[in-house]
């Protein structure tokens, strides 16, 4: 069979290429919606402002809950950042995203990346909140920093693949926070471990390697499924 | 006055010689293919050849498998059953890839995103295949959709949406070109330049699929027509396509 080429695309894409015009198409849609940091981003702060009203005025009590309550938010709320339904793509775009030569494994990267950044945003935003309300020990904050960093990759990998699994379901919204937040509460322990260990003067890298282990396992079992998870689809 | 469809920027599909596709080269050919969709068999047996330059007219009752039919030609669908050859790449898991970028689709749905400008899904699409971005604003003015390139699209009509696929579709200059209802929604202007797009494909030596169920416009369009009964392709008629080319 003699097979018409057809024309060519002018350049070769790269898939990091791709993986950023995915990741900033999504970031648009959510300057333009504001679905995370306009909606989610506040309902954060509320449910954070809620644990200082139930507990009254026990200083003590805040100060030490201040940074699990924190983390505790960014991991429940988080998980609903990376399912706003702004970000999902309908049976249309995907098979669009498909001709145009987006890989299985670059669309998930696209999506994680964006989400990654979007709970960064949402992590800074909570944390002066928390800082206010229970005004927490802040000794060794600068620990702090890589753990931003690391939970935000983790959860936004995690959601990608949560949400991957639960396209087209009718449960979705349920489903994905059901599939990530078992899995993400090493990110948990590991985030209010750092800061723990910080203060009272033990080092914290035992619990960021668990929060980094987590991370690369997320992102191992990405790579290993996205492509059965699109067909899934 | 209908907007023309001008060439985004003129290509001819040729064979791996350099040669033009001839009307004998075969781009897609299904062999006794089997789709089952959870559980349910939607194609049976399907044999199919497209050949360069021809356009067919898929028509078939509601659920028949039509688009189905379209998703295994778009390589999006793996058949359970059969063989399915697409732009000389065997259609099996994870392997239609590389025919990808020479296929354009337009489904019953606009793959456009809603909070997105025209012009910003059209060069989304670009950039992502490895296309100048510039194409996208020459095709959606060759749909007559220049001034309209900075409206979201979530505020257009489907008229303007489907105008918008069609400025995709000039972009991307597939050798084979799906169109599933294409005409819903479409006002007669637009109806002129589906057959433009049609007729440039065909001129390049690609091949055009199109899934209605209005058989008058087919016939008018596609030079035969196959109809989709229990899972099978069955000849259903000649078409005037090959004259409305002309």
């Amino acid at each position: 069979m003699t097979v018409a080429a057809g024309p060519a695309p002018d350049a070769r894409v790269t898939p990091l290429t791709q993986c950023l015009l995915l990741a900033g198409k999504d970031l648009r849609l959510e300057r333009r919606t504001g679905e995370a940091l306009l909606v989610t981003a506040p309902f954060g702060a509320v449910a954070l402002l809620l644990v200082p009203l139930s507990v009254g005025v026990d200083t003590p009590l805040l100060r030490q809950l201040g940074p699990a309550m924190y983390w505790l938010v960014v991991l429940l709320f988080g998980v609903l950042v990376t399912l706003r339904t702004s970000a999902v793509d309908s049976a249309a775009q995907l098979a669009m995203l498909r001709l145009a030569g987006v890989s299985a494994r670059v669309r998930l990267a696209g999506r994680a990346l964006g989400n990654g950044l979007l709970l960064l945003g949402f992590e800074l935003l909570l944390a002066p909140v928390a800082v206010l309300l229970y005004n927490p020990d802040l000794t060794g904050w600068a620990w702090q920093v890589p753990v931003f960093v690391l939970v935000a990759a983790g959860l936004a990998v995690l959601g990608a693949l949560a949400d991957a699994l639960a396209a087209g379901l009718a449960g979705r919204t349920t489903l994905g926070p059901l599939l990530v937040a078992p899995v993400a509460v090493p990110l948990l322990l590991g985030a209010t471990g750092v800061l723990t260990a910080a203060r009272y003067g033990r080092p914290p890298w035992p619990w960021l390697v668990l929060v980094l282990t987590v991370d690369l396992v997320a992102a191992l079992l990405a790579a290993w499924c996205a492509r059965y998870l699109e067909e899934l689809t | 006055m209908p907007p023309t469809a001008q060439p985004a920027d003129s290509a001819e599909a040729t064979g791996r010689d350099g040669a033009r596709a001839s009307p004998e080269t075969v781009l897609a050919r299904l062999e006794g293919v089997g789709v089952t969709i959870r559980r349910t068999p939607i194609l049976r047996d399907l044999s199919l050849r497209l050949h360069a330059g021809e356009a067919v007219g898929v028509l078939g009752a509601n659920g028949s498998g039509k688009t189905t039919l379209l998703h295994v030609l778009a390589t999006l669908v793996v058949p359970c059953a059969g063989r399915a050859e697409v732009l000389g790449h065997e259609v099996a898991s994870g392997s239609g890839t590389p025919a990808r970028p020479r296929i354009a689709l337009v489904g019953h749905q606009p793959a456009l995103y809603p909070q997105l400008s025209l012009g910003e899904n059209l060069r989304f699409v670009a950039q992502l295949s490895g296309r100048d971005a510039g194409k996208a604003d020459r095709a959606l003015a060759a749909v007559g959709l220049a001034g309209a390139a900075h409206r979201r699209a979530e505020s257009c009509s489907q008229g303007m949406a489907r105008r918008a696929e069609l400025a995709r579709v000039l972009m991307v200059e597939p050798t084979m070109l799906l169109l599933d209802e294409i005409h819903a929604g479409l006002d007669r202007d637009a109806t002129g330049l589906v057959d433009e797009v049609v007729a440039r494909v065909r001129g390049r030596g690609g091949v055009c699929v199109l899934v209605s169920h209005e058989p008058d416009r087919l016939a008018g369009l596609a030079d035969r027509l196959v109809r989709i009964i229990d899972g099978h392709a069955v000849r259903a008629g000649v078409g005037q396509g090959s004259e409305a080319a002309r």
